[in-house]
C-alpha cells in the first residue's frame, strides 16, 4: 500500500524526468559552464584543455564594458544597433500582424488561400528565405535595385544594400517579413476566442466597425499581446540566423547584431573567455527586461481588475 | 461584424493587397530565378526568364552534395520531432493532470530556457559534447545524435506549454471513467488523452520539425562534412567565386518544399492547437 502511494506521488516526477534531464544537459549545465568560462582567460592557447586556463576574475567583464577601448565601444555600438533593430522589427511585425488578423476576421472569398500565403514566410526555412532576400538585395543583379533604380528611378545610382548603412534597412525588412506571420497566426487564434455576441451587442448599440475594433477586439487581445510581444522581443533580440545568412560571417557595422558580434569576437579572435562574458551580460540584460516587463504588466493588470 | 461600411472594405482590400505583394515577392523571385539560365542571373534582374530551363534543378545535386545534406536534415529533424513530441506528451500530462510540489517551478524554468541567447550555451555545449566524447566514447560532437538532442530541447518548452493547455481542455470525466474501468494513469494517457489531443500533437510536431529544419547557428558549429545539414550546406553555392544564383534559388525551393507542404496541409491544426493551448 505504501509502495503504491509512493508510486502515485512519484509518477509526475517520473513523467517530467526526460524533459528535465535534457533541459539540464543542453541548457542549464552549459549555461553554468559558460558563466565559469567568462571568468577565465580562455584564449586560443587553452582550447584543448580549457580547465588549465588561468582565472581572470572579472577581467573579461571589465574589458567588455570599458567603452573607451575598441572592444567595449564596438560592443556598445552593437547593443544600440540591436535595440533599434528589435524595437523597429517587433513594432512593425506586431502592427502588420494585428492589422492582417483583424482584417481577416470576417469570412470573405479566398480567405483560406490568403491566409496560407501569409503564413508562407513562417513556414519557409529561415536560410532559404533569407538567401532569396540576399539575392534580391544584390547591387547589380537584384530585384530591389532593379525596382528602385531601373523602373521607378527613385535613386540616382545603384545603392549597396548588404554593406554600409543601408544594411540596417535591409535587415529590418527581412526580419519583419519573417516575423509578422507569427504575430498574425497567434492573433488569429486569439481572435477566435472572442465571443461573437459581443460584436452583435455592440452593433445593436450602434457601434461602427472601427469602434468595435477599438472597444472590443483590441482589449480582448490584450492577454495574447502580452505574451506575443515578449516572445517576439526575445526572438528578435537574440536573432542570429537572419544576419548570419544575409551578410555572411562579417556583418556590416550598421547591422552588427549582438549575437553575431559575440559569435565573431569568439571565433575570429578565439577569445572564448571574453565572448562568454559578453553572453552573460546579454543574458542579464534580457532577464532584467523580462522581469521588468512581467512586473509592469502584472501590476497594470492588477489595477485594471 | 455585419456588413462593414465601404471605407472599411477599401482599407482592408488595399492593405491586404500590399501585404500579399510584400509576402509573395521573395517566393516568386525564388520560383522564377530557379528556372533561369545562368546568364539571366548574372546581368540586371529580370522577372521572367529569357528561356525556361530545368538545368538548375539537375545541377544543384552536383555543385554541392545536396542529397547528403538533405538526408542528414531529414534524419536530424525527424529524430528531434519524434523525441520532442514523446517527451512533451509525458511532461504535459504530468503538468496538466497532477498537482505536485515544484510544478510551477518546472514550467517557469523550462519556459525561461527559451529566452537564453543561443550564443551563450553554444560554446559550453560544444566543449561539453567534446568532453563527453573523450571520456565516455559517445560521439555527440559532429554527430547527428548530438544535433537531435540539441534541437529537441529547442522545441520542447513551447511544446510542453501548448500540449498542457490542450490536455487541460480535455474533460477530466473521461479520465475518471477510464480509472473506474481499471485503467492506470499511463493507460489513460494512451487510450483517452492522446486520441483526444491529436490536433494539438500534430501542431506540436509541425512546430518541432520546422524548428529543427531551419536552425543555422548550432548546425554551423556542431556538424562536420559527413553530418552537415541543409542549413549550412546551402551556403556552399554562395562561397564559390561565381555565385550560381539560379542554382541557389532552385536548391532553396527544393529544401523548402517538405516543410511548406507539411505546414500548409496541417496549418489548421496549428491554429486549433494554438487556440486551445497557448492562447488562454
Amino acid at each position: 500500500m505504501i509502495r503504491k502511494r509512493l508510486g502515485r506521488t512519484g509518477l509526475p516526477y517520473l513523467l517530467l524526468l526526460p524533459a528535465l534531464a535534457l533541459e539540464l544537459l543542453i541548457h542549464l549545465v552549459p549555461m553554468v559552464v559558460g558563466i565559469v568560462m567568462s571568468a577565465k582567460q580562455l584564449t586560443q592557447f587553452f582550447i584543448r584543455d580549457w580547465s588549465a586556463a588561468p582565472w581572470a576574475g572579472l577581467g573579461n567583464y571589465r574589458v567588455a564594458v570599458d567603452f573607451s577601448a575598441p572592444i567595449g565601444r564596438s560592443l556598445l555600438n552593437s547593443f544600440w544597433v540591436t535595440c533599434a533593430f528589435t524595437v523597429l522589427s517587433v513594432g512593425l511585425s506586431w502592427l502588420i500582424g494585428t492589422a492582417a488578423a483583424i482584417f481577416m476576421q470576417d469570412a470573405f472569398k479566398g480567405r483560406g488561400l490568403l491566409r496560407a500565403a501569409f503564413l508562407l514566410p513562417y513556414a519557409l526555412p529561415v536560410y532559404a528565405a533569407v538567401i532569396t532576400w540576399s539575392f534580391m538585395f544584390q547591387r547589380d543583379t537584384g530585384l530591389v535595385n532593379h525596382l528602385l533604380h531601373d523602373q521607378l528611378h527613385l535613386t540616382s545610382g545603384r545603392p549597396f544594400w548588404l554593406i554600409g548603412d543601408n544594411s540596417f534597412t535591409a535587415l529590418v525588412t527581412v526580419s519583419v517579413w519573417k516575423s509578422w506571420p507569427f504575430a498574425f497566426l497567434t492573433l488569429t487564434a486569439g481572435l477566435q476566442n472572442i465571443p461573437r455576441e459581443l460584436y452583435e451587442a455592440a452593433a445593436m448599440d450602434g457601434a461602427g466597425v472601427w469602434q468595435q475594433i477599438r472597444r472590443i477586439t483590441l482589449p480582448s487581445l490584450r492577454p495574447v499581446n502580452l505574451v506575443l510581444v515578449l516572445v517576439l522581443f526575445l526572438w528578435t533580440f537574440n536573432d542570429f540566423n537572419t544576419p548570419y545568412v544575409l551578410f555572411g560571417k562579417s556583418a556590416p557595422q550598421a547591422a552588427d547584431l549582438i549575437s553575431i558580434h559575440i559569435y565573431q569576437s569568439s571565433f575570429v579572435t578565439w577569445n572564448f573567455g571574453s565572448g562568454s562574458a559578453m553572453s552573460v551580460l546579454l543574458l542579464l540584460f534580457l532577464l532584467l527586461v523580462t522581469a521588468g516587463y512581467l512586473f509592469a504588466t502584472s501590476r497594470r493588470k492588477g489595477a485594471d481588475d | 461584424m455585419i456588413d462593414p461600411p465601404a471605407s472599411y472594405r477599401w482599407t482592408r482590400r488595399i492593405a491586404l493587397t500590399v501585404l500579399l505583394a510584400f509576402t509573395l515577392t521573395p517566393v516568386l523571385v525564388m520560383l522564377s530565378s530557379s528556372l533561369k539560365p545562368l546568364q539571366d542571373v548574372q546581368g540586371p534582374f529580370r522577372g521572367i526568364p529569357s528561356t525556361i530551363t530545368l538545368r538548375p534543378y539537375a545541377d544543384i545535386w552536383k555543385t554541392v552534395p545536396l542529397g547528403r545534406y538533405f538526408v542528414n536534415s531529414l534524419i536530424v529533424s525527424g529524430g528531434a520531432t519524434v523525441c520532442s513530441v514523446l517527451i512533451a506528451i509525458l511532461a504535459a500530462y504530468a503538468v496538466s493532470r497532477y498537482r505536485f510540489r515544484g510544478r510551477r517551478l518546472f514550467t517557469v524554468t523550462v519556459l525561461s530556457t527559451q529566452m537564453f541567447p543561443g550564443i551563450l550555451f553554444l560554446l559550453p555545449l560544444f566543449l561539453l559534447f567534446v568532453n563527453i566524447g573523450n571520456s565516455t566514447g559517445v560521439a555527440l560532437y559532429g554527430s547527428r545524435g548530438g544535433l537531435i538532442l540539441t534541437y529537441l530541447t529547442f522545441s520542447l518548452p513551447f511544446s510542453i506549454w501548448m500540449l498542457a493547455g490542450y490536455f487541460d481542455s480535455i474533460p477530466r470525466d473521461l479520465d475518471e471513467a477510464a480509472a473506474v474501468d481499471g485503467c492506470g494513469p499511463l493507460r489513460t494517457l494512451v487510450r483517452i488523452v492522446i486520441p483526444a489531443a491529436v490536433p494539438g500533437i500534430v501542431a506540436v510536431a509541425v512546430y518541432a520539425f520546422m524548428t529543427a529544419w531551419g536552425e543555422v547557428l548550432f548546425a554551423s558549429v556542431m556538424t562536420n562534412d559527413e553530418t552537415r545539414t541543409l542549413a549550412v550546406g546551402l551556403q556552399g553555392y554562395a562561397t564559390q567565386t561565381d555565385v550560381y544564383w539560379n542554382q541557389v534559388m532552385a536548391a532553396s525551393l527544393v529544401v523548402s518544399v517538405p516543410v511548406v507542404a507539411g505546414f500548409l496541409l496541417l496549418q489548421r491544426f496549428l491554429v486549433a492547437g494554438l487556440t486551445a493551448g497557448a492562447v488562454k
